[in-house]
């Protein structure tokens, strides 16, 4: 009877890893790079000790805010946690994981994104308009090409939902297909361009005319910008652990876990974290920031990326069935 | 004296170039104006003076900068009650916002039809002049806004963003308002003068010994410039020499403001493109210059190192081994650095073509110092009128053609190079001797006039003397008063979101031209 919850346990437990470990994946992303760039390094904490600062002070709020401002950063922090508890980062026994697939899952990061660019014009300032504009301008072209990697990987594994894709992969793990290249290539570059980072958006920047990201948050405070805050560093946890489920996904307890595989699993996602975020951390040191209109051109590559690899997986399938 | 009279001025002019002073009626006042154009000149910068308590007239006084020297021209008008003045606007369309401050500041309106204010801001009521010798300084004004029309563009789809006074960043108050279809800047209006300090005002009330000081903190990263624009109006005043080797150490402390500059700036542009590791680089380099700078100049950013009669500090023993060290050292990194610049491409992407300023409008504009420079206006007054020690300097100057960013880039990394060949050919023929002559207080009621090219461009110094030793009247132009209209046109058919980056390349300085 016990043995019943002990999914819900693993799904609980996995959410409140997600959310308390987002700040630090991003601390370490900001270290990686500082080293890469010379310069003497934050401490991986200091995530933790901008939210604590940002809890503590008081709300200003702009005379003209309607409640949409107000609650859009704790649906844009909701959705988050939700996107964090269907994807298999330790586990793959989720019970929530049955509520979405993939597609849903992008569903998900739209309505972050729908609240966060209402909330943006809503206080009707120049910055929040631009951003916002920029923000669908950039969402409306990634949006295609991450379901297309999702297209490759439905066709490879069988499945649409994220945690059958992991345990399909697992037991066919001599499956490797050249398609899933092109698609890890066109992942990483949406990856970027959603989670603003350099080569669309630079998110260390101090220039208002040049954010996208920043530009929508500019007028938030204390508890708000924290949830605003702590939720870009979930979605690119999140963004992260599902290119890993997606890519690397060896050392995630499949079905039946117990508590041996747990710690596997954990201690393998701990390294491919630190990995990818001292990949994501090279990639921006190495690149400059693209203007602004070159942002379609990057974002239809990545597209044609992903359809390149869904063709090369439909013509070598066809191959060796002839 | 009538309207179309011009003769030289008894007085005659001091300054560390040749110069020429006129005495003008309104007509020859135009005139002379229209035939400076004409020949090529340029108006390098515009002031007013209150003499009511000396002959009960206002002047107006305009700086040109010829070929190879320097023309100042003076016209004064009669009434105290409603002085007027034909504009330069027409042949320099720069003296434009010179005028309107002016305006502000002494009440004397040119005769051209935009009477908006220019540096006042609601600082102080209207119809109160704070450079009348009538005005208290100490005199207190309740602040309070006033609305400022900016040209409004119109059309489908067609709207403003209001940016500034204050940024998100640590950067210099002004306003900018764009007005945009999309992402396409249409039109650019520059609101400034939000740094107005009284700085001219301040001046009245010091000595002339001790007005360097004030000089060196007009735009602290030009102290070097400043200082000296001012020691030379004093010393040619005075007539003193400045022994050869302080005169070799200012150019020293000259080039090494130019070279931590352009250091900056090119860390900055790389860091505006979205390059952090070229920031990096940079800062380091700068700052290793800063470092040495203290032990050898007493100072890291120059503040005060030039002083009346030549220099604070002597160059220590062991310096010119030290700085030949660290030039060396340093024109390798920045070629390594100029190599990873010109070798990626994003960076290329953004800096090419962007922001692009023609030689057509800079001519037009009177683009001056670098800015004009990359635009191929190939002037610079260290090879055009040498001073003293640039006489016996070799230099060659930077230009380029296509104007856009990647030209302003390059025009830094040149002259680089060029201030570090000066700089190891002034360490070499150092001269012995003095650091320091004695200046006396200067007999009342004459002007000088010191110009030097600093980093930016020319800065300019005028300086009147009063009674026993007390500074009269002192004017402090910028070349961001001429450079500042020019980003309004290189922004032109650029995006929204390549506008810091172009302006970076400018890099103008805002208090220099706010006062």
């Amino acid at each position: 009877m016990a043995l019943k919850f002990v999914p819900f346990m693993w799904q609980f437990g996995e959410v409140i890893l997600a959310v308390a470990l987002a700040p630090l994946f991003a601390g370490w992303i900001g270290q990686c790079r500082a080293w890469m760039q010379n310069r003497s390094a934050p401490p991986l904490t200091q995530q933790y000790r901008m939210l604590r600062k940002l809890f503590k002070k008081d709300v200003a709020l702009a005379e003209n805010a309607s409640r949409l401002y107000r609650t859009a950063p704790y649906v844009l922090f909701a959705t988050m946690v939700l996107v964090a508890a269907i994807t298999p980062s330790v586990v793959t026994d989720l019970p929530f994981a049955h509520a979405a697939d993939a597609i849903a899952l992008i569903g998900l990061f739209a309505t972050a994104r729908v609240f966060q660019a209402l909330a943006a014009m809503d206080i009707g300032t120049s910055f929040g308009t631009l951003g916002a504009r920029r923000e669908m301008m950039v969402g409306f072209l990634a949006e295609p090409a991450i379901l297309m990697v999702f297209f490759n990987a439905f066709l490879l594994f069988d499945s649409t939902a994220l945690t059958s894709l992991v345990d399909n992969y697992s037991t066919h793990p001599s499956v490797i297909d050249p398609s899933v290249i092109f698609a890890a290539i066109a992942f990483v570059m949406v990856l970027l361009a959603e989670n603003a980072r350099i080569p669309i958006d630079n998110p260390a920047t101090h220039l208002e005319l040049t954010m996208i990201h920043e530009a929508m948050v500019l007028e938030y405070s204390a508890r708000h910008l924290a949830l605003v805050e702590w939720a870009s560093s979930l979605k690119l946890f999140n963004y992260v652990c599902i290119g890993i489920a997606l890519f690397l996904p060896w050392g995630i307890a499949i079905h039946g876990a117990n508590l041996i595989a747990i710690l596997i699993a954990l201690a393998a996602l701990s390294v491919k974290l630190a990995f990818c975020g001292a990949v994501l951390a090279l990639i921006e040191s190495l690149s400059a920031k693209l203007r602004i209109f070159r942002a379609p051109e990057f974002l239809a590559m990545a597209f044609l990326i992903a359809v390149l690899g869904l063709l090369v997986h439909l013509l070598l399938g066809a191959n060796t069935n002839a | 004296m009538t309207p179309d009279s011009i003769k030289e001025a008894e007085g005659g002019l001091y300054s560390n170039l040749r110069c020429r002073k006129f005495e003008a009626g309104a007509v020859a006042w135009r005139n002379f104006a229209e035939t400076t154009r004409s020949d090529g000149g340029r108006l390098l910068a515009l002031w007013g003076t209150d003499d009511c308590d000396r002959d009960g007239r206002l002047r107006i006084v305009a700086c040109y900068l010829n070929a190879e020297s320097l023309a100042v021209v003076e016209h004064a008008m009669d009434s105290c009650s409603k002085p007027l003045y034909p504009s330069l606007v027409e042949f320099f369309p720069s003296a434009l916002r010179m005028e309107r401050a002016v305006a502000d500041l002494l009440g004397i309106q040119s005769m051209q039809p935009d009477h908006r204010g220019w540096l006042r801001h609601n600082g102080w009521p209207e119809g109160v002049f704070p450079l009348r010798r009538s005005f208290n300084a100490s005199t207190q004004y309740q602040l309070d806004s006033e609305p400022y029309s900016f040209i409004q563009v119109e059309g489908d789809g067609v709207h403003e963003i209001p940016v500034g006074p204050v940024h998100a960043g640590t950067i210099e108050p002004g306003h900018f308002r764009f007005s945009v279809v999309g992402e396409k800047v249409l039109r650019l209006e520059e609101r400034l003068g939000y740094a107005h300090k009284g700085i001219e005002k301040r001046f009245e009330e010091l000595r002339q010994k001790e007005g360097h000081k004030l000089a060196a903190r007009i735009s602290g990263d030009s102290a070097v410039a400043y200082s000296w624009a001012y020691c030379a109006a004093l010393e040619s005043i005075t007539q003193t020499t400045c022994p050869p080797r302080a005169a070799q150490l200012r150019a020293l402390a000259l080039e090494h403001e130019r070279i931590a500059n352009h250091l900056g700036d090119l860390g900055a542009l790389g860091n505006d493109a979205g390059f952090a590791f070229g920031l990096t680089q940079f800062s380091r380099l700068k700052e290793d210059l800063l470092r040495i700078h203290q032990p050898i100049f007493g100072t890291r950013y120059l503040m005060d190192f030039i002083q009346p009669g030549g220099v604070a500090v002597n160059l220590p023993q062991d310096a010119p081994q030290l700085l030949l060290d660290h030039y060396a050292a340093l024109e390798i990194s920045v070629s390594e650095l100029r190599g990873i610049y010109e070798n990626h491409a994003g960076v290329q992407d953004r800096f090419r073509g962007a922001g692009v300023l023609s030689n057509e409008i800079a001519v037009r504009l009177g683009a001056m110092g670098l800015a004009g420079r990359a635009s191929g206006i190939a002037h610079d007054l260290r090879v055009d009128c040498p001073w003293h020690p640039y006489n016996d300097v070799t230099l060659k100057i930077a230009t380029q053609t296509t104007g856009d960013v990647a030209a302003r880039v390059n025009v830094r990394f040149d002259e680089i190079v060029q201030s570090i060949m000066i700089c190891r050919e002034l360490l070499t023929n150092i001269a012995d001797g003095a650091i320091v002559s004695d200046v006396p207080d200067a007999a009342p009621g004459i002007l000088g006039v010191g110009v030097i090219e600093g980093w930016r461009g020319p800065v300019l110094i005028a300086l009147e003397t009063g009674p026993s030793g007390m500074i009269r009247r002192c004017h402090a132009h910028d070349p961001s008063w001429q450079n500042w209209p020019l980003i309004e046109y290189a922004i032109l058919g650029n995006i929204v979101p390549d506008f810091p980056l172009i302006n970076k390349s400018f890099n103008l300085s805002y208090s220099g031209q706010d006062g």
